[in-house]
């Protein structure tokens, strides 16, 4: 009986543990992947509106907001530093830390008059953290320099990331429409914790929107994503099915024990009049009871698994599911019962004569 | 009407006849010994007259009903209703106190009720056991819950397989005693036993052997 209940606890157990990654998993993973970027890309549709700050307001207000993980606007234009052509780019430098976690900045992030310049430009220039240095507009082409003077940056951090971003210099936004001028954006990344089905949604919205912002999503991320994803659940699930049939085989063999053992007082049973269904109630209740036990302890010792495994696996807690009790309760109390069939039907096959043998 | 008839009786297993054309009646109140040697059928014809089994040819009529076209469910009520059983192994519930074991046979029946089965415990002289597992009783105490388990639901015919074969003389003799007690108070007793003093004083005596009854007599010292 104990060894049933073990068996019921530890099913339960796994159940729920696992339905709790399971759900949780999505999200956590999501936020994982979220290390790697942006994974939603918005660009101006081409149509009269323009493509500013507004633009892509409007566009990511039709984003959830607990999924919105981040969003930064990009404008480029080359300008010049020691009288050389280097791609400038204007961001919002709280949006590329969410968006581009990955970013590796020696040094610091810049504030107001001060840069952020990729690794390979630095090298170019001879620039170093702390350098200062002349920034020139020239317009498109090789025209007349507007401001003759330019304006004077400090170098406040090299950004390393291994990519294309290593060429250019990072400055806000609104320092660079002071060199350059007004301008459009030409590029929002957007991250968005969410899976591949609902991104897919959400870049429908936007584009359908009309708001002359079109948004892509970023293939290689999301897609790697979601396969991921789907293969783990399809383990978990897969996972799950045999521990229930594992469980459901312990404790058809411990009931199958149990009314062997008993025969005799079944057969007793039976010769003072008990019915095959009263024989079916004693045994089936018995087993509802370690179902509903065993439920009861393995989602408590399941959300335990599950909160252990999220903290070293993801280093982030989980929160209880409380609707998981009742589903794990009653999925044991199924499984158990499934269980007992045999073990009972065998019981009410009991002869009573045997009583009257000798043994 | 007599309580208890069978009529021309067989149960066959394969070649063997292990009753073999018995016919018997057994008026209400009436006290029967059947005796017979080791494989001579007599469980085999409790098992019947207990509704446990049914004949394989012939008439098994108990109360007015015949057992023998029952089906599994009508049997089992025949059994609750009428029947009380008593065992030379006892078949007591081992987790479960004197009572409580008194109480199952309630259960089955009608309702739980310990007052009344305290006093059936009381009747075979067991009142200050009635808490204590089986383990905690002698032989003959254990085989006095037995009868009190049987007689609790009023059973119109009480059967006993060998009611002394695990008991010593004095048990067998306090035994004895309270079958007479039922007896005088007009329950129909069924003993099978090998045991000559166990046959002797029972009313009426009847002799199997190779599945037929050889003797039937009626005890002129009954009583006395
Ligand atoms: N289920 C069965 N299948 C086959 N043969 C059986 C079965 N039950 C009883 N028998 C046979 O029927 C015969 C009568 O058996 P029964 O148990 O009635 O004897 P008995 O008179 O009670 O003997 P004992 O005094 O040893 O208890 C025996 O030969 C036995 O082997
Ligand atoms: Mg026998």
């Amino acid at each position: 009986m104990v060894v049933a209940l073990l068996a019921i606890s530890v099913g339960a157990a796994i159940l729920s543990g696992l339905v709790t990654i399971y759900y949780d998993v999505p999200r956590q993973m999501g936020a994982q992947f979220r290390n790697y970027g942006a994974n939603m890309i918005l660009v101006s549709s081409g149509t009269d509106t323009e493509f500013d700050l507004d633009a892509v307001q409007d566009a990511v207000s039709l984003i959830s907001g607990d999924e919105l993980v981040g969003v930064t606007p990009y404008r480029y234009e080359t300008v010049k530093i020691h009288d050389q052509p280097v791609v400038a780019a204007g961001t919002d430098m709280n949006g590329a830390r969410t968006t581009s976690p990955y970013w590796h900045i020696e040094g610091e992030w810049p504030a107001e008059g001060q840069a952020l310049v990729g690794k390979t430009e630095a090298e170019h220039l001879g620039l170093k953290v702390g350098s200062t240095f002349n920034v020139t507009y020239s317009g498109e082409g090789d025209e007349e320099v507007t401001d003759d003077f330019g304006t004077d940056m400090t170098v406040s951090g090299i950004l390393e990331t291994g990519g294309s971003e290593e060429d250019y210099i990072y400055i806000s936004l609104d320092e660079l429409e002071e060199i350059a001028g007004d301008g459009s954006l030409d590029i929002a990344e957007v991250s968005v914790s969410a899976v591949k089905e609902s991104l897919n949604d959400y870049a429908d919205r936007i584009n359908n929107a009309d708001l002359g912002v079109s948004a892509r999503l970023v293939k290689r991320v999301t897609s790697s994503e979601s396969s991921v994803l789907t293969k783990l659940q399809a383990l978990v699930l897969i996972v799950t099915i045999v521990v229930l049939v594992l469980t459901m085989i312990c404790v058809a063999t411990t009931m199958t024990a149990v009314v062997t053992e008993r025969r005799r007082e079944i057969g007793l049973r039976k010769a003072l009049g008990a019915s095959d269904g009263s024989i079916i109630g004693e045994f089936m209740g018995e087993g509802v009871m370690l179902g509903i036990i065993g439920g009861i302890l393995g989602a408590v010792l399941g959300f335990v698994f599950a909160q252990f495994i999220s903290m070293n696996v993801f280093s982030s807690s989980i929160s209880f599911r409380p609707l998981l009790l009742p589903v794990t309760v009653i999925v044991s109390v199924a499984v158990t019962g499934l269980a007992c069939l045999s073990p009972v039907r065998s019981a009410i096959d009991v002869d009573p004569a045997l009583v009257l043998k000798g043994e | 009407m007599s309580l208890l008839q069978l009529k021309n009786i067989s149960k066959i297993y394969g070649e063997l006849k292990a009753l073999d054309d018995v016919s018997l009646e057994v008026e209400n109140g009436e006290w029967l010994a059947i005796m017979g040697p080791s494989g001579s059928g007599k469980s085999t014809l409790m098992n019947i007259i207990g509704c446990m089994d049914k004949p394989s040819v012939g008439e098994v009529i108990l109360d007015g009903r015949d057992i023998a076209k029952e089906s599994d469910k009508g049997l089992t009520e025949i059994r609750r209703e009428k029947i009380g059983l008593i065992f030379q192994q006892f078949h007591l519930v081992n987790y479960l106190t004197a009572v409580e074991n008194v109480m199952v046979a309630q259960y089955y029946h009608s309702l739980p009720d310990e007052k009344e089965a305290l006093e059936a415990l009381e009747r075979v002289g067991l009142a200050d056991r009635a808490k204590h597992l089986p383990s905690q009783l002698s032989g003959g105490e254990q085989q006095r819950v037995c009868i009190a388990r049987a007689l609790i639901n009023h059973p119109e015919i009480v059967l006993a397989d060998e009611p002394t074969g695990n008991l010593d003389e004095a048990n067998e003799n306090i035994v004895i005693d309270i079958f007479k007690q039922l007896h005088n108070e007009g329950t129909t007793l069924i003993v099978v036993t090998h045991d000559p003093e166990v046959g002797e004083v029972a009313q009426r005596m009847i002799v199997l052997d190779h599945g037929k009854i050889k003797t039937d007599r009626v005890n002129p010292d009954f009583g006395k």
